[in-house]
């Protein structure tokens, strides 16, 4: 799918991390939901309710339906910073 | 000890920490951010300031304050979460997660300055991956600096007229501007425009955009209803009925936007006397003019404490700082009132205009009160007509819904709901939001991993 936002200052460095086992290059230093978002990840998560899709809401750490995990611990993608070799990957089943 | 703590980096918490520290008082800053700004002057001395051509001069008017900040010997610890505040007989105790640990600082008195959240907007599809709210619109532009492709934005308020300005300034205006406010509420809202026009500057300001809106050419719907997003995966078009048809525009991202709320959960976590706001149809905690609280020693300021915007975040934050101050000893009662006078005068300014900008942009009554098929607890889906059902069977406040399911008990501790539950219970029982009241809320206010738990150290330990 064509990514739905579009980034004003593409020239930042990148740095590679992993999204669902797959590599991704992302700007340091970066919001990773944006940068996700960025990057034309469309879904964060599944609800552990319904199995519903779910992405960034609010953008300020208030919603949490931006979970994912890093390195096995749950955290708001939108509250997380980029960094090379982050491992991160949708959050799933409702231990958030 | 410390002689204050303030929990917030706004333009109310920016404000309050640099005129403690002119009045001598030792004070130390928390903020979840990475640096100070808030809200509305996020990454201010970060990205955003980059980007000042399309953020507009009100933006860059957080430099200034974030200047001052800077100047000052304020201690400020960033990213910061504050998840627990307690009381004890000499002062408050606040515990934060920072990098990975937990820690403790303490100090004399406190200032609650954490600001407002979107009102949540539940309509259907309003859970779909590319629905966001206009803030978060705003968040990514200012701190991230992406802007949403073919997107919708839809609502009421004259945040979207600003996000809509920012977005056209870059080059990629949105699709259309959905919005459910009538010239019915503008004309009912005309008679508090001379009472407000005390606060003209930004009433100015607000034409300034609408104006400017109509050179870029971005197309307007008003009084329009019945809004939903469309979509299985992925928002796919917004829906909506206006000028008496029900009609469609095919998008990417809807922006959705129904104003801000007091930001309550701190404020309740720690048990203070909240009100009802009918015109702002919210609680806040209850106030004297320089924020002191129900509870000795705490006190709030900014938007946490109702909704009146930056300006007057920043006089609340140096009203409420001249108070502790005054009442730490550091300035006599003759000195608090003069030095009050000016920042009082400016902050009735601003909230004058208040009325009109509630009553101009009203909440739709689907919205404030969706229907039965709307999920409302976003955490734990549950629907409207879940919780109206719940009422029915005998739950007569949030707290009583627990017997029946989770609504407002997932991660989100009810950021995105506990709202819509008071005014499903007001409407089912015949009776008010203020009776109904909102749900209790226990620390921890924000999630802690069992590592950050294990990290801590009690006492003051600041990180
Ligand atoms: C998403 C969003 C975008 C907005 N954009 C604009 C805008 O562009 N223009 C405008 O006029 N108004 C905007 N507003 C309205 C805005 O809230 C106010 O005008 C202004 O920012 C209020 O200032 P404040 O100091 O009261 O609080 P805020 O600026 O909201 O500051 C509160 C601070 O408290 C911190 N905080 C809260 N809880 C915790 C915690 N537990 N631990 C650590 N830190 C915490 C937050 O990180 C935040 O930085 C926006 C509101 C929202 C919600
Ligand atoms: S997007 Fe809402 S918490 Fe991250």
């Amino acid at each position: 799918m064509k990514p739905a936002f579009r980034n004003l200052s593409p020239e930042a460095p990148c740095v590679e991390i992993l999204w669902d086992g797959a590599p991704l290059q992302l700007p340091n230093g970066a919001n990773l939901a944006g940068a996700l978002l960025a990057a034309g990840i469309g879904t964060f998560r599944k609800t552990p309710v319904s199995g519903a899709p779910r992405a960034p809401y609010c953008m300020m750490g208030s919603c949490y339906d931006c979970l994912v995990t890093i390195a096995g611990v749950t955290r708001q993608a939108c509250q997380v910073t980029v960094s090379a070799g982050l491992v991160v990957a949708p959050a799933g089943g409702s231990d958030a | 000890m410390r002689d204050l703590l303030i929990l917030g980096a706004g333009p109310a918490g920016m404000a309050a920490a640099t005129e403690a520290a002119r009045l001598g008082l030792s004070a130390t800053l928390l903020d979840e951010a990475e640096g100070p700004g808030g809200q509305i002057y996020r990454a201010i001395t970060t990205g955003g300031a980059s980007r000042a051509p399309l953020l507009g001069a009100d933006y860059m008017h957080g430099a200034t304050l974030a200047k001052d900040l800077m100047a000052s010997p304020v201690e400020q610890i960033f990213t910061a979460t504050v998840w627990d505040i307690a009381k004890s007989a000499e002062g408050v105790t606040l515990t934060y997660s920072r990098n990975g640990q937990a820690a403790q600082i303490t100090g004399k008195t406190l200032l609650l300055v954490t600001g407002a959240i979107e009102r949540p907007v539940p309509i259907p599809g309003w859970t779909l991956p590319g629905v966001m709210t206009a803030g978060a619109g705003q968040i990514l532009l200012k701190a991230s600096g992406i802007l949403p492709e073919r997107a919708v934005l839809a609502g009421s308020g004259p945040l979207l007229y600003l996000l809509a300005v920012q977005m056209a300034r870059a080059g990629m205006p949105p699709l259309a501007l959905v919005e459910t406010q009538s010239t019915r509420d503008i004309l009912r809202a005309a008679p508090l425009l001379l009472p407000g026009l005390r606060g003209w500057r930004t009433l100015l300001k607000g034409l300034g955009l609408l104006a400017e809106l109509r050179r870029h050419g971005v197309r307007r719907i008003t009084a329009a209803t019945d809004l939903a997003v469309l979509g299985t995966d992925h928002a796919t078009a917004l829906r909506f009925r206006a000028q008496g048809r029900v009609q469609e525009i095919a998008c990417a991202t809807v922006m959705l936007h129904q104003g801000v709320v007091p930001n309550t959960q701190a404020t309740r976590a720690l048990r203070l006397d909240h009100q009802w706001l009918p015109r702002q149809r919210a609680f806040a905690p209850v106030c004297d003019a320089s924020g002191a609280t129900s509870a000795p020693g705490i006190y709030v300021a900014g938007d946490g404490s109702g909704i009146a915007g930056a300006k007057a975040a920043a006089d609340a934050g140096r009203l409420a700082a001249l108070t502790i101050a005054a009442s730490l000893g550091h300035l006599t009662e003759a000195a608090r009132r003069a030095q009050s006078r000016a920042p009082a005068a400016r902050l009735s300014a601003e909230r004058a205009l208040r009325a009109f900008l509630d009553t101009a942009y009203p909440v739709p009554e689907a919205v404030l009160r969706p229907a039965d098929g709307t999920t409302v607890c976003r955490c734990e889906e549950i629907t409207a007509g879940q919780i109206r059902n719940w009422g029915r069977k005998g739950a007569m406040g949030p707290n009583q819904l627990k017997a029946f399911g989770r609504p407002g008990m997932g991660p989100c501790q009810g950021r995105s709901c506990a709202l819509t539950l008071t005014e499903l219970l007001a409407e089912t029982h015949g009776s008010s939001p203020a009776e109904i009241g909102l749900g209790r809320i226990r620390p921890p206010l924000k999630p802690v991993t069992l590592g950050e738990l294990a990290s801590l150290h009690e006492g003051d330990t600041p990180l």
